[in-house]
């Protein structure tokens, strides 16, 4: 479909991106995520391209201007490789940079951001906990203040990018119980107290690298307290929503990309004297597909629209990303069936997309808690 | 020095090809075009020069439809300088070509002017060819490498079973091969610079040039499809067939 807010500049973004992906990711998205990692020169490669410097300053490498059509034009685009690891080992640095670059001292900015910005070092966010990843007001790590330093203890989990990123934003208590008692902090990966551990066998991600992180005395001085003291959850859940949005525009991808090996399956493939695309039940598979994913892209435009015009819509974005994801499932269940037998082996993108729909749908807020989200900003 | 790169805007090379119902032509409705990747490459060849500061200035010039403008952008967006859309909606062939770039070049007067060695939708090679000859200039084609020198250029040719390296003095025409470099990807940072980048826009008659097809393409067919093989179980039945069939 014509896309009513395309202008040559997101188009030609679109189509840098797309060639990139095809060229220099998905010849080689299997191996990759059968190894369970991605050559570091990627991240610099897709840094050099641009990809993470929305909202980012010039000086530190960044764009000097944001676009939300460009955002969801990169996230569609990468996660069409069909290994979806992939734009999450690399990509994953996304949600840390946001808070970096608006809460870090100059100090801290100067040293890192570029690193980050570029693709020359990562950065992780830590929020979710062993003890539970919906219910952010309730974290557990603490922070406890000690002259003019900060004391981190606790644990962070399922954290992407956690093995490999040098620099952590991550959540601690620093006041009382709830959502008021919550500060965010810069933590770097050598500093003494802190560890991490790998999470293996993962169902799906293999290409990107999930940890646990530990932090037994983590002493930062002051000036890594990220925004102001208590005011944490606020900014941890206005960082959510572009997050969102890009797990929006993950589906997105995923889904054309269902569709698109759907078809050329089911025009290929014979059985009862005839190819698969002319049985009617197949015919309606497809047109299901097709219907959800603009749905889905055209309910994202809006979205897109309204970001761009500084009116971040958070509870149309929290619809947006259960939408998206139920309709994901859907589209994935449904090409795996059209693929039959052969969408079940490893090494295509059927099989790895329908093992990457429930990151989409458990990361970064939960369906269950984004329908409560979204019904709790209609004041209900 | 100034380099010219003429870039064509042609079918994506990804895309396949369907000859039209009525065998007038290929189906260009609604299909994906992009510049002609010969000319990416000398784009990416004419940037390279200008980073090895050889080069100060890099025009690209478009003859085509309206739409052709996509095209110089994406090479303003690599890193060229400006562009001159040349406008010309109906076909035109590799002479006229020639001549509308002659007349640019005594405009523009550049040293080097930068080519594909061919369009992949016509596949012509020729416009290069005609557009040294029409000139007078020196032409090093096919080329697989180029090492500017004061005055002159040292181009290494791909020839049949070889390379062949060839001095040339400036001005001069190179066309470029598909090993001469790898064109890069456009930043985004760079596309946004691009839409600031100017670009003229002209016609074929402000250079005097008539550029009325003097060919016709009198029909368009797809190749013959081929017929299915067969599957032999031994050689002694892959002798006993080519026996058959009179091959052996
Ligand atoms: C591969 C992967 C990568 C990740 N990367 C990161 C990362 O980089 N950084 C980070 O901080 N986190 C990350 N996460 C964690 C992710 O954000 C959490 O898994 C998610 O928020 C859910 O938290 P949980 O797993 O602790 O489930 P829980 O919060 O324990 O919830 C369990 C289930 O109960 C449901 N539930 C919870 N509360 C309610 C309720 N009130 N009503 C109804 N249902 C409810 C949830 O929807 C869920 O289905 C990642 C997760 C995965 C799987």
């Amino acid at each position: 479909m014509r896309n009513p807010f395309e202008t040559e500049e997101r188009k030609a973004f679109r189509e840098t991106v797309r060639r990139f992906v095809e060229t220099e990711i998905t010849p080689y998205a299997d191996d990759w995520d059968e190894a369970g990692e991605v050559p570091w020169e990627l991240h610099a490669k897709l840094g050099a391209l641009g990809a993470f410097g929305f909202g980012v300053d010039e000086k530190y490498g960044g764009l000097g201007f944001d676009d939300c059509f460009m955002r969801a034009a990169f996230s569609e685009e990468f996660y069409k490789c069909g290994a979806t690891g992939i734009p999450a080992a690399t990509g994953g640095r996304s949600i840390s940079i946001g808070p970096i670059e608006k809460f870090a001292p100059d100090e801290i900015k100067d040293r890192v951001l570029e690193d980050i910005v570029t693709g020359r070092k990562g950065s992780s966010l830590g929020i979710t906990e062993p003890g539970g990843g919906s219910d952010v007001a309730n974290m557990k790590t603490v922070a406890r203040k000690d002259g003019d330093d900060w004391v981190i203890n606790g644990s962070k989990t399922f954290i992407t990018g956690g093995m490999k990123s040098e620099y952590f934003v991550v959540g601690a208590r620093t006041g009382g119980e709830g959502l008021t008692g919550i500060s965010l902090f810069f933590v770097e990966a050598d500093m003494p107290g802190f560890s991490r551990t790998l999470i293996d066998r993962k169902m799906g991600w293999w290409a990107s690298d999930t940890a646990t992180l530990y932090f037994d005395d983590v002493r930062v001085p002051a000036r890594n307290m990220l925004g102001q003291e208590n005011f944490g959850f606020i900014a941890i859940m206005n960082n959510f929503n572009y997050e969102r949005l890009g797990m929006v525009a993950g589906s997105v991808g995923m889904m054309k990309a269902c569709l698109e090996d759907s078809i050329a399956w089911a025009q290929e493939r014979h059985t009862f004297g005839k190819p698969l695309i002319k049985h009617q039940v197949i015919r309606h598979k497809i047109a299901d597909m097709s219907a959800k994913i603009d749905a889905t892209e055209a309910y994202l435009n809006q979205i897109c629209w309204l970001a761009n015009e500084g009116e971040m819509p958070v509870a149309e974005v929290s619809k947006a990303k259960f939408f998206a994801t139920k309709a994901l499932e859907f589209c994935a269940s449904e090409a795996m069936q059209i693929l039959g037998g052969a969408g079940y082996l490893r090494g295509n993108r059927v099989e790895r997309i329908y093992r990457e729909v429930k990151v989409m749908a458990i990361g970064g807020g939960s369906e269950e808690i984004m329908r409560d989200l979204a019904v709790r900003q209609m004041g209900l | 020095m100034k380099v010219m790169v003429p870039v064509k805007r042609v079918v994506d090379y990804n895309v396949k090809v369907r000859v039209k119902s009525d065998n007038t032509g290929v189906e260009l409705a609604n299909v994906k075009m992009s510049m002609n990747p010969f000319d990416e490459i000398a784009v990416e060849e004419a940037i390279r020069l200008k980073e090895a500061g050889k080069v100060e200035e890099i025009v690209v010039v478009s003859i085509g439809p309206k739409a052709a403008t996509e095209t110089i952008r994406t090479g303003l967006a690599m890193g060229a300088d400006r562009g001159i859309l040349v406008e010309h909606d109906d076909e035109i062939h590799p002479l006229a070509v020639a001549k509308i770039l002659k007349g640019i070049v005594g405009e523009e007067n550049p040293d080097i002017v930068l080519l594909g060695k061919q369009a992949i939708d016509d596949d012509c090679n020729q416009t290069g060819q005609m557009l040294a000859q029409l000139l007078g200039w020196a032409q090093g084609t096919f080329a697989s490498k180029v090492e500017a020198e004061d005055g002159s250029l040292n181009v290494t040719r791909e020839v049949d079973g070889g390379l062949e390296t060839v001095k040339l003095n400036l001005p001069a025409i190179v066309t470029t091969d598909l090993r001469l470099n790898e064109p890069r990807y456009a930043s985004l940072p760079n596309i946004m610079k691009a839409k600031r980048k100017p670009i003229d826009e002209k016609t074929a008659a402000d250079y005097g040039v008539d550029a009325t097809p003097r060919l016709k393409t009198l029909k368009v067919e797809e190749p013959a499809a081929r017929e299915a093989g067969i599957k032999v179980e031994s050689v002694d039945e892959l002798v006993g067939k080519l026996k058959e069939k009179g091959l052996i």
